[in-house]
């Protein structure tokens, strides 16, 4: 097993290490590899994939498809037919909301979603059921930021036809019973969506095993350039599905009136595809693996542990979703007393410490916790005890810049 | 002036300890003021008689760097002809965006002058300008601010 410190030296922005990076969760670094990979691209096969005859256009569609491969094969999809390449999570979840939701679900329906999801998973299903006369029904989590059992089996009914559910919390960082909530979904014949934007940067993930309709992914979070991402879903879900953007590399046959559309996945792929970035996931991916999600982990639970160590040190801090650091998949959510997160955000940076601070792209759930906004620190594999330390140090001398005593 | 040495001796004395943020009694204008993106929310109140506001205080909650300001603009408008207020306003806005630099016209804001290094931090520009952005709005289109 190699040591996460092998790893960081692939990261040029990382290099001075005058700037502690601890907000992994919004978007990753890219190592040399991934950056590399796109400049190779450009540099050896730039030219419009999927529709060229000749040796440049082939060579760009080889590399797009070899993408897709590793990218089926890296979230354990049958085929890269189920492999469709969107710009993010957003994307690929308005995919699935625009051409399965508005189609399928009708009057008097429920879509179930829970008060944890990111934006990106909550208003394309209020859009849905506003539209449709459907109920948008939501999930609440316990002190410890789970689902129960009690709580999803008494709001997943036969009405249910759409379960729309985060991977992990980009607020509490835990893990949510996927698996057990998609089992019972579709029991009562419903279709499960899973966001796996703060997932698949730090766990395998097999959507089979997850037993998930659909699932969404973007590619910053996992190394990737910003502006690629992957919606997987169930070939006869997408083989029934219409067109969500139309245009260019999505037809068959087109007259005046009508046209007929491509198999998949290029139905649902319009337009030049991002096949630059594409080859940047898959690098990405590549490098994931070689690093191992064992590797990854252990150093994440190794930082969120002292991480939490720290914070419970300080009175005046309030943490929030599980005491276990191993539920926080990276991510630790936090206030303040009497310290706006805006302020203590502004303060770490003038001591080159990047977090977020805000509503977490999450309001209600800003709301459900009685929080109008946090802090919110995140680390990924390259982060380094060390900056642990001296994150801590100076989130202590934070409230004495803000006017309370030393 | 560097961020830490602004709250330090600027900021955070009216943030601890507002002058102003209270409920006046009989309001002739009251309106809330919100940045959605960071959560800063208030609700400015001001009693004007024949074009001079006589009275004024804020609610709210929010980061410091906003709850200070609309504290410091309370002080600052009391006693001010409206229109005075306003003008007042688009100076803070112009010297908090970078575009207003001369002195003269700076010192006319007196403490809230104090803020003009916020134009070197453009992820607080908003809450700096939130309590004048609110009240320029009042004064401006009054029936949106009748109780």
């Amino acid at each position: 097993m190699s040591a996460p410190s092998d790893f960081r030296k692939d990261f040029e922005i990382l290099k001075s290490g005058e700037y502690i990076y601890f907000d992994n969760a919004a978007t990753s670094q890219r190592p040399r590899q991934v950056l590399e990979a796109v400049t190779n691209f450009y540099n050896t096969a730039n030219a419009n994939p999927l529709r060229g005859l000749y040796d440049w256009s082939m060579a760009a569609t080889d590399a797009y498809e070899s993408a897709r491969k590793t990218v089926a094969d890296f979230i354990g999809a049958d085929s890269t037919e189920e492999i469709i390449f969107t710009r993010n999570t957003t994307e690929s979840l308005n995919l699935v909301a625009y051409s399965y939701g508005l189609e399928n679900v009708h009057e008097g329906d429920e879509i179930v979603i829970t008060v944890m999801e990111h934006h990106s998973n909550m208003l394309p299903w209020q859009m849905v059921a506003k539209k449709n006369g459907a109920k948008l029904i939501y999930l609440e989590p316990d002190e410890e930021g789970v689902i129960s059992r009690e709580e999803y089996t008494s709001k997943i009914t036969d009405k249910t036809k759409i379960v729309a559910i985060g991977h992990v919390s980009n607020v509490f960082g835990v893990t949510n019973p996927v698996k057990e909530i998609a089992e019972y979904a579709h029991s009562k014949g419903a279709v499960v969506v899973v966001d796996g934007a703060q997932s698949a940067p730090h766990m395998a993930i097999d959507v089979k095993e997850l037993e998930c309709d659909f699932f969404a992914l973007s590619g910053h979070k996992m190394l990737a350039p910003m502006g690629i991402g992957a919606l997987y879903g169930r070939r006869d879900l997408l083989d029934n599905m219409q067109p969500f953007l139309r245009g260019g590399e999505m037809i068959e046959y087109v007259t005046r009136e009508d046209a007929t559309y491509a198999e998949l996945p290029h139905k649902f792929e319009a337009g030049t595809v991002n096949a630059g970035d594409a080859v940047g996931l898959e690098a990405a991916i590549k490098y994931i693996k070689n690093v191992g999600f064992e590797t990854i982990e252990a150093q994440e639970i190794k930082l969120t542990t002292l991480l939490m160590e720290g914070l419970a040190k300080m009175p005046y801090i309030k943490v929030y979703g599980s005491k276990d650091p191993k539920k926080h998949c990276g991510i630790v959510t936090f206030t303040m007393d009497g310290v706006h997160p805006h302020d203590l955000a502004s303060v770490l940076n003038d001591d080159k410490v990047c977090i977020r601070a805000g509503h977490h792209c999450a309001q209600p759930l800003m709301q459900f916790i009685g929080a109008g906004s946090t802090a919110r620190a995140s680390v990924y594999f390259y982060n380094t005890e060390d900056e642990v330390k001296q994150f801590l140090d100076r989130l202590s001398k934070v409230r004495e810049v803000m006017g309370y005593g030393a | 002036m560097e961020l830490k040495q602004l709250y330090r001796e600027i900021v955070n004395e009216h943030n601890l300890h507002p002058v102003h943020k209270k409920v006046i009694e009989n309001p002739d204008l009251v309106l809330r003021g919100v940045n959605p993106s960071c959560g800063d929310d208030i609700t400015l109140s001001l009693k004007i008689k024949d074009g001079v506001i006589e009275d004024g205080g804020y609610e709210g909650s929010g980061c410091a760097i906003s709850q200070a300001s609309v504290d410091m603009m309370v002080d600052q408008i009391i006693g001010k002809k409206t229109d005075e207020a306003v003008k007042l306003a688009e100076t803070f806005m112009g010297m908090i965006k970078g575009e207003v630099t001369d002195e003269e016209s700076i010192e006319s804001l007196d403490e809230a002058a104090a803020l003009q290094d916020v134009a070197h931090m453009p992820a607080r520009v908003k809450c700096a300008v939130l309590g004048w952005r609110t009240m320029k709005e009042m004064i401006e289109n009054p029936e949106k601010a009748k109780e």
